[in-house]
């Protein structure tokens, strides 16, 4: 299972995911500029993806607190998420997403 | 405003590890003062996730942020610390009495032999929207908090935000200025719903304005900001006239000023041995998330261990002449003298 990142300095990254996981976790373990400072709880917007127009309908519904949250970036985009809200399954192997500017620690 | 206090420890940071850090300094006698940024004790549990079930500390299956808070508070009850909240740890130095001395954002003045830095991911800061040349107007005409009311009387105010803290200042501070507009990227917001219902009447009643969009622009002159341009959906750019803007973005941790303590730092933590958790300099110690060892585990229960050890070495450094002798919670009539347990509590 693999997910396809692109970092903030346009670098492409193909990770390892294991099911189960939240993409941010995935992202942090792999050692990309994520800050997560909330530790994936969904209280901050440190882990902020942009999510490959593809994978958009395959993702489930954000939450209202997700949303919030994402209001406070300054870069949200309508394919916009959290990273610690996007869980790891197999129907999101190959999943393709960039890191926004506001994840960076 | 300006206060000064001698005591035995100061601690940066008032999150779960400062505050057990009082627990294991109080059951040897020492006094401690603690500063932070925020408004109330709990750190990142109180700021970032109050509600939020915390599983991993031991003998709590689950515990919320703001109950283990609680918790700490009340263990730490017994032995009386002082607070400082709302203030930011600007500056260490060394006094000639070879103790440390820290000072405050507010010039506060804290002087004791041993400093303890709890200070987690660092301290919590506004988050600053990306509008050009935006910094040129902060402190003057910009601000990013209320510390007085009456620097907002008369103007023509723009509030920026859709949380609790651009609500309950926009409901405060109504009353008192010329003009309020407030700016929010949606039309839908997170603050208590009470708030939000208050707001929208006064929205109805032409008190104040509310403009869904995005700030883009900020004009005006030296420091006094004369007005902002929203980029709207429905309504293409507004000019907003102002000559006071608040902007509640939230909170973001930065290290902030500890970074400029003459510390060495390692990726901005600071790097501790493991037997003290004593930093570069010989007196002050670093406890929790914002310190660095092998094998370090940012993990709460870490931060506590690391308190007891380094408790040890602050008590050397504050009574070399007496010795320390180690004793229980369980069985030291003493310690459990300092704690405040009566008679009838003990066990038999």
């Amino acid at each position: 299972m693999k997910i396809h990142v692109t970092d903030q300095d346009g670098q492409k990254h193909d990770l390892d995911a294991i099911e189960g996981w939240q993409v941010m976790e995935i992202i942090r373990d792999y050692g990309l500029l994520i800050k997560a400072e909330c530790g994936g709880s969904c209280c901050c917007a440190t882990c902020h993806v942009y999510v490959d127009d593809a994978w958009l309908d395959k993702l489930y519904d954000m939450r209202d607190d997700e949303d919030d949250m994402l209001d406070e970036t300054f870069d949200r985009e309508d394919n916009s998420r959290l990273s610690c809200q996007l869980i790891m399954s197999e129907e999101l192997d190959g999943l393709t997403l960039t890191l926004a500017e506001s994840a960076k620690p | 405003m300006s206060e000064r206090h001698v005591t035995d420890v100061i601690i940066i940071g008032a999150g779960p590890c400062g505050l057990f850090t009082v627990f294991e300094l109080g059951l040897l006698d020492l006094k401690c003062h603690l500063v932070d940024i925020l408004d109330r004790p709990g750190g990142q549990c109180a700021e970032l996730y109050p509600e939020k079930p915390i599983y991993d500390i031991p003998a709590y299956p689950v515990i919320s942020g703001q109950d283990l808070t609680d918790r700490l508070m009340e263990q730490i009850e017994p032995f009386n610390p002082t607070f400082h909240f709302s203030q930011m740890a600007s500056s260490i130095q060394k006094s000639d009495n070879g103790n440390w001395e820290l000072t405050t954002d507010f010039d506060t003045v804290l002087e004791a032999p041993v400093i303890v830095i709890a200070a987690g991911g660092g301290s919590f800061m506004p988050k600053k929207p990306p509008i050009p040349n935006l910094e040129n107007f902060e402190g003057e005409s910009v601000f990013y908090a209320v510390r007085q009311m009456d620097a907002f009387k008369d103007h023509d105010l723009v509030i920026a935000g859709g949380g609790d803290s651009a609500l309950d200042w926009t409901l405060n501070l109504q009353p008192l200025v010329k003009s309020l507009t407030l700016v929010h990227r949606r039309d839908d917001f997170r603050a208590h719903p009470d708030s939000v219902n208050k707001m929208r009447a006064l929205v109805d009643a032409g008190k104040i304005n509310l403009v869904i969009g995005n700030i883009n622009e900020v004009t005006g002159e030296g420091s006094q900001i004369s007005s902002l341009n929203v980029k709207t959906k429905d309504q293409g750019d507004i000019t907003l006239n102002c000559s006071r803007f608040l902007a509640f973005y939230g909170l973001t941790m930065k290290l902030g000023p500890v970074a400029e303590f003459g510390l060495n730092l390692h990726e901005n933590l600071i790097p501790v041995d493991t037997e003290k958790f004593q930093t570069s300099e010989p007196g002050i110690f670093a406890v929790g998330d914002i310190n660095h060892y092998p094998g370090k585990l940012k993990l709460i229960l870490s931060g506590f261990h690391e308190a007891a050890l380094m408790a040890q070495e602050a008590f050397r450094i504050i009574h070399p002449d007496k010795k320390l002798r180690f004793q229980y919670t369980t069985s030291s009539s003493d310690l459990q003298k300092k704690l405040g347990v009566k008679d009838d509590e003990k066990a038999a």
